[in-house]
C-alpha cells in the first residue's frame, strides 16, 4: 500500500465492518460493473528511492547551456530565503483562503503582495494573481472590452509573440477583434497606431521593454487612446521597474506582467505568475481574487477575500472571468522576493542588468559582422544583426554549450539574421567571452 | 500582526545584489526612467524570514490540520514530489531551449517527463491524447470549450449553447461563456443528479456540448451517463467530463469508457500536487480520437528512435493556451506521484477515499441530514438545516470546527442543498482523525441546542474572530497606505 494512504488494512477492514459493508466493491455498487475497467497499463508502483532515481535519470539527460535566452523569461538569482519560506507546508498545503479565521497567514501575505504590485506599477490596486503574463494580457483585453462596451483592440506587434498567439487562441470565439500593428525599427509604429485609434477602439496594448528589449515611454499613445474613449494596457517586466518608468507614470488604465522575474525559477515553462493592477474606478471590473483589509468585532485588523460578487463561484456565467485557482504560492514568492530585495535591492539588481547589457553591446563592436539591429535604448535584452542566419549561430552555440539567444525569423520573417540576446545580474565576464566567441565563429565546438 | 511595510527601517538590507563587474556605460535616458519613489520596505533578511514564518503559523493546512474541504481533494502532498520539482536541472531549465534549432539535445529529460505524464493520464482516463498546457482546472475547461468550438466550426455546425447542471461548479458555466457559448442550466432531480427529462428537452441542434462532473457535486454517480452520451451525440454535440471528482474513480473507471469525448483533470487535486494556498494548479485536457487534431501546440512527440521533440505544425490546432508546455513544476509533482502509485496504487487511492467518505457519512447521520440514504462516493454532503431551529447556521458550525482545530468542510455548496456541508476526507486520513472530527461535529450539534450564542461567537482561539466582510467590500482597502 502506498505510504500516503492514511488507514492501515486492519483499520480499513474495521471501518468497513462498522458501516456494514462487506468489502470495497460494495461501496462502488453504484458504478455499473460494465463501466468499470481493470486493464490499466501503468507500471507497478515504485518505492520512493526508485522514483527518485528514475527522475534523476531524466534530470541528467538535461545539458544546461550557458544561457543568453530571455524572450520574456529571465535567469535572475532567487535568494535562498524565498525557497525556504515558500517551502513552509503551512503556506503550500493550504487551500484558497475561503475561511478567513483559518487563513490569515495567506490572506495577509497576499494583501502585502497586492500592495507591492500596486506600488511597483504605480497603480491603485492589484488582484491576487492570474496564471501568467499571457493570460493576463487576455484578461486585460476582456476587461477593457467590457468597460468600454467595444470589441476592437489594437496591439503593438512588438508585444511578446507568445502572448500574441495566446491572445489569438483565447479571443477566437469571443468576437473581440485584434488589430496588430507591425513594429518599426524595433519599436512601435506610432503613426500607424495613432491611425488605428477610432471611436470603436476598446484598448491599445503595448509592452515595456518590448519583445526586442527596447524601452519606450508610451504616455503619448495612452493619452491618444483616452482621447477616443479607449483604455491603455501596458505589459511590463516587473524587475525592470526598479529603474524604468512605470505603467502608472505613463497613465495606463490596466497594467499586467509576467511575474517570473520576481523570485520564480524558470522551471521549463511554469508555474509562473500573472500580475494585474488597475485604477480605483475599474477595481470592480477586474478579474480574479482580491484580498481586502477589515476588522473583527473586537476591532482587530484582519484580511478577507472581498468583492466576490465578481467571481464565478457566485456569478457563474455572468462572472468577470472563469478563473478560480490562480498562482497563490507564486504570488507569495514574489512578495518574499520584493521584501528581501527592498527598494534598493530591486533598483541595484535592475541597474546591474542594464550595465551588463551595455557592456556586451560595447564589446559586440569588436565582433566582425555583428551589429546591434536598432539604435534604441535597451534594458537587459537586445537584438543583434548577424552576417549569417541566426539559426546557424544558435545551433553552433548549443554545440559549444552556449544558448546565444532566440532567432527571430520564426516570428518576424524579415528578421532571419536577427538574434534576441538577454543578460541578467548573474551574467559573468567568462560567459560574455563565450558568447562573443560563438558569434565571432571562433569557438571550438565540443563533439 | 504588523504588515511587512510597517516593519520598514531606513538603511536595513535583506539582500546584496552582485557587485557590478562591468564598468557602468552611459546611463539610461532620463525620460525613460522611474520618477516616483518606489515604496518597498528595507529590512534585514532575518526580519523578512521571521515575518513570513510567523504569518505561515496563522494558517490551517494539510500539514497541520484535517482539511476535509469538499470538491478540493486536500490530500497529503508527498515530499519527494517537492524535492524533484526543486532539482536545479528542472528549476533552472529555460523554456525557450526546446524550441531553439538544435535545442532537442539539451531538452530530452524535460520532454520525456511531459510525454510520459500525458501517456499515463490518457491510460487513466481512456482518452486518446492529452495536452498539459492548461494552467488550472478552469483554464482546462476553457481550453476544452475552445476545442468544442473548433470541432463544430470544422463540422460546419451552428452551435450556440452548452448545457450544465445546476449542481456544477461555477467555473463550468463561466468557462463556457468565456468561450462565447450561451449557458443552459438544468436543475437536479429529487435524487440529486441532473434531471434527465429536462436535459432531453433542452438538447437541440444548437447544443454544442454538455459538461458534467461524475460523481456529481452531491457525491453521486449518475446512472444514466450512457444515455446522456447517446442523446448529446445524436445532435453531434460533445460530452465534456469535469475531472474535479476523479479521485472517486481512479483505477476503477475511465471517463472515456463512459462516453465522454473530452475531459480535464486537476493535478493539484487528484494527483497530489499541493494547492499552494490557491495555486499554482495544472488542468490537463484529454480528448478522444476525433478531437485530437484540435489540441494546442506545441505538441510533444516521440519518434521511433525514442527521441522526444516538439511539433508546431498542426493547422487545425486551437493554438497556444500557455506560454510553453504548461506548469511544468506542477506536472512533475504529479508525474512522481503516479510513479509511486503505479497501477495498483491508483485503485487503493479511490478505495480509501470512498471508504473514508462513507465512514464519515454513516457516523454523522444521527447529527445532520445526509442528502442520500445510500452510499456516497469520495465525498458526502449534509444539510445543517435542523440546526436552524436553534438559530444556528452551517456557517456557525464551520466556525466552531475551526475553534476545535479542524478546517471546515465546503459550506453552502452545492447551492442546491440548503445549509450545505460537503465533506471530502480523502484517502490520506486515518480512522483516529476521522473519529476526532466526527466527535467534534457531534459536540457542536449538541452545543447548538444548548448554547447557540456560544457558536455565534466562534471561533475564539484564532488570530482574529469573524471578520466584517460587508465593511471590507464597502471600504475597499485593497492595498496598504501609510
Amino acid at each position: 500500500m502506498p505510504a500516503f494512504i492514511g488507514a492501515s488494512p486492519d483499520e480499513q477492514r474495521a471501518m468497513l465492518a462498522e458501516i456494514g459493508a462487506r468489502d470495497m466493491d460494495e461501496l462502488f455498487a453504484g458504478l455499473p460493473q460494465e463501466l468499470q475497467s481493470s486493464d490499466f497499463a501503468l507500471e507497478p508502483g515504485m518505492s520512493e528511492s526508485q522514483a527518485a532515481r528514475h527522475v534523476a535519470e531524466s534530470a541528467s539527460a538535461i545539458r544546461p547551456p550557458v544561457n543568453f535566452c530571455g524572450g520574456g523569461f529571465y535567469d535572475h538569482y532567487v535568494p535562498a530565503a524565498v525557497d525556504t519560506l515558500s517551502g513552509r507546508g503551512e503556506f503550500y498545503t493550504a487551500y484558497t483562503p475561503y475561511q478567513a479565521e483559518a487563513s490569515q497567514g495567506t490572506l495577509q501575505a497576499i494583501f502585502e503582495y497586492q500592495t507591492a504590485v500596486a506600488r511597483l506599477m504605480d497603480m491603485d490596486a492589484a488582484n491576487a494573481s492570474l496564471y501568467d503574463g499571457g493570460t493576463a494580457v487576455f484578461e486585460a483585453v476582456v476587461m477593457a472590452a467590457r468597460i468600454t462596451g467595444r470589441r476592437r483592440v489594437v496591439i503593438d506587434g512588438a508585444l511578446n509573440p507568445i502572448y500574441r498567439s495566446m491572445l489569438a487562441t483565447h479571443t477566437m470565439t469571443t468576437g473581440i477583434e485584434i488589430v496588430t500593428v507591425p513594429p518599426r525599427e524595433g519599436g512601435c509604429d506610432r503613426d500607424r497606431i495613432f491611425g488605428e485609434l477610432r471611436d470603436d477602439t476598446a484598448a491599445v496594448v503595448v509592452q515595456n521593454p518590448n519583445f526586442f528589449g527596447c524601452i519606450d515611454d508610451y504616455s503619448d499613445i495612452i493619452a491618444a487612446v483616452h482621447e477616443v474613449g479607449g483604455l491603455g494596457v501596458v505589459s511590463v517586466y516587473p524587475l525592470s521597474l526598479g529603474l524604468l518608468r512605470s505603467p502608472g507614470e505613463m497613465g495606463a488604465d490596466i497594467a499586467v506582467a509576467e511575474g517570473q522575474s520576481l523570485g520564480l525559477p524558470l522551471s521549463a515553462g511554469g508555474p509562473y505568475l500573472g500580475l494585474m493592477a488597475t485604477r480605483s474606478r475599474y477595481v470592480r471590473r477586474m478579474p480574479g481574487r482580491i484580498v481586502g483589509m477589515t476588522e473583527d468585532a473586537a476591532g482587530r485588523r484582519g484580511f478577507v477575500l472581498t468583492l466576490q460578487a465578481r467571481e464565478q463561484h457566485i456569478r457563474r456565467e455572468k462572472a468577470t472571468s472563469n478563473i478560480c485557482t490562480n498562482e497563490g504560492l507564486c504570488a507569495l514568492r514574489a512578495v518574499f522576493y520584493l521584501a528581501l530585495l527592498g527598494r534598493d535591492g530591486l533598483r541595484e539588481t535592475a541597474q546591474r542588468c542594464a550595465e551588463t547589457a551595455a557592456y556586451v553591446l560595447e564589446r559586440i563592436k569588436d565582433v566582425p559582422g555583428v551589429t546591434p539591429a536598432f539604435g534604441r535604448a535597451v534594458f537587459n535584452e537586445f537584438v543583434l544583426r548577424l552576417s549569417e542566419p541566426a539559426e546557424d549561430a544558435v545551433r553552433r552555440g548549443l554545440e559549444a554549450g552556449v544558448a546565444v539567444g532566440i532567432p527571430l525569423g520564426r516570428f518576424y520573417p524579415q528578421m532571419n539574421d536577427c538574434l534576441l540576446t538577454a543578460v541578467t545580474e548573474q551574467t559573468q565576464a567568462d560567459d560574455v567571452e563565450r558568447l562573443l566567441a560563438v558569434l565571432a565563429g571562433t569557438t571550438r565546438t565540443k563533439k | 500582526m504588523k504588515l511587512i511595510f510597517e516593519r520598514h527601517v531606513e538603511g536595513r538590507r535583506g539582500f546584496q545584489p552582485p557587485k557590478g563587474s562591468f564598468a557602468p556605460q552611459a546611463a539610461l535616458p532620463e525620460d525613460l526612467t522611474r520618477k516616483t519613489p518606489l515604496r518597498l520596505p528595507q529590512l534585514a533578511e532575518a526580519d523578512v524570514v521571521r515575518h513570513y514564518t510567523r504569518l505561515s503559523r496563522l494558517n490551517f493546512s494539510v500539514d497541520t490540520n484535517f482539511y476535509p474541504l469538499g470538491s478540493c481533494t486536500m490530500k497529503y502532498n508527498p515530499r519527494i514530489c517537492e524535492k524533484a520539482a526543486a532539482m536545479p536541472e528542472f528549476a533552472g531549465f529555460h523554456p525557450w531551449w526546446p524550441q531553439l534549432p538544435g535545442g532537442g539535445r539539451v531538452s530530452q529529460g524535460i520532454l520525456r517527463i511531459l510525454y510520459e505524464t500525458a501517456r499515463m493520464l490518457a491510460d487513466i482516463t481512456g482518452m486518446a491524447e492529452f495536452t498539459l498546457q492548461p494552467l488550472a482546472g478552469a483554464h482546462g475547461e476553457l481550453t476544452g470549450s475552445f476545442i468544442i468550438a473548433a470541432y463544430h466550426r470544422r463540422r460546419g455546425n451552428r452551435k450556440t449553447h452548452v448545457i450544465v447542471p445546476d449542481s456544477a461548479h461555477g467555473t463550468n458555466p463561466a468557462s463556457a461563456r468565456m468561450a462565447g457559448f450561451d449557458v443552459v442550466t438544468i436543475p437536479s432531480d429529487a435524487s440529486g443528479v441532473m434531471d434527465f427529462a429536462r436535459f432531453r428537452e433542452a438538447v437541440n441542434d444548437e447544443t454544442a456540448a454538455v459538461m458534467l462532473t461524475s460523481p456529481n457535486t452531491l457525491g453521486l454517480f449518475n446512472p444514466r451517463l450512457r444515455e446522456i452520451a447517446e442523446i448529446i451525440h445524436g445532435v453531434d454535440g460533445l460530452f465534456y467530463y469535469d475531472g474535479a471528482n476523479m479521485n472517486a474513480l481512479l483505477g476503477r473507471c475511465r471517463p472515456g469508457k463512459l462516453g465522454f469525448d473530452l475531459c480535464h483533470l486537476n493535478l493539484h487535486k487528484t494527483f497530489a500536487a499541493p494547492h499552494g494556498g490557491g495555486g499554482p494548479g495544472s488542468g490537463p485536457v484529454g480528448v478522444s480520437e476525433k478531437l485530437r487534431r484540435f489540441l494546442p501546440v506545441p505538441r510533444i512527440v516521440r519518434d521511433d528512435g525514442g527521441r522526444y521533440g516538439l511539433v508546431d505544425d498542426a493547422p487545425e490546432s486551437i493554438g497556444r493556451v500557455a506560454p510553453f508546455y504548461g506548469n511544468f513544476g506542477v506536472i512533475l509533482k504529479a508525474y512522481v506521484y503516479l510513479l509511486l502509485l503505479g497501477r495498483e496504487g491508483l485503485r487503493q487511492v479511490s478505495d480509501a477515499a470512498v471508504l473514508n467518505a462513507n465512514y464519515v457519512q454513516e457516523k454523522l447521520r444521527p447529527y445532520l441530514d445526509a442528502v442520500t440514504s445510500g452510499r456516497c462516493m469520495h465525498e458526502c454532503v449534509f444539510s445543517g438545516r435542523r440546526l436552524l431551529e436553534y438559530g444556528v447556521g452551517t456557517l456557525d458550525l464551520a466556525k466552531g470546527l475551526i475553534e476545535k482545530g479542524f478546517h471546515p468542510p465546503t459550506v453552502y455548496f452545492p447551492l442546491i442543498v440548503p445549509e450545505a456541508l460537503m465533506i471530502e476526507p480523502t484517502e490520506s486520513e486515518n480512522r483516529e482523525t476521522l473519529d476526532a472530527f466526527i466527535a467534534a461535529v457531534k459536540d457542536l450539534v449538541e452545543l447548538a441546542a444548548e448554547d447557540p450564542e456560544r457558536l455565534h461567537r466562534a471561533p475564539q482561539n484564532t488570530p482574529v474572530g469573524r471578520l466584517d466582510e460587508v465593511a471590507a467590500a464597502r471600504r475597499m482597502q485593497l492595498v496598504y497606505s501609510e
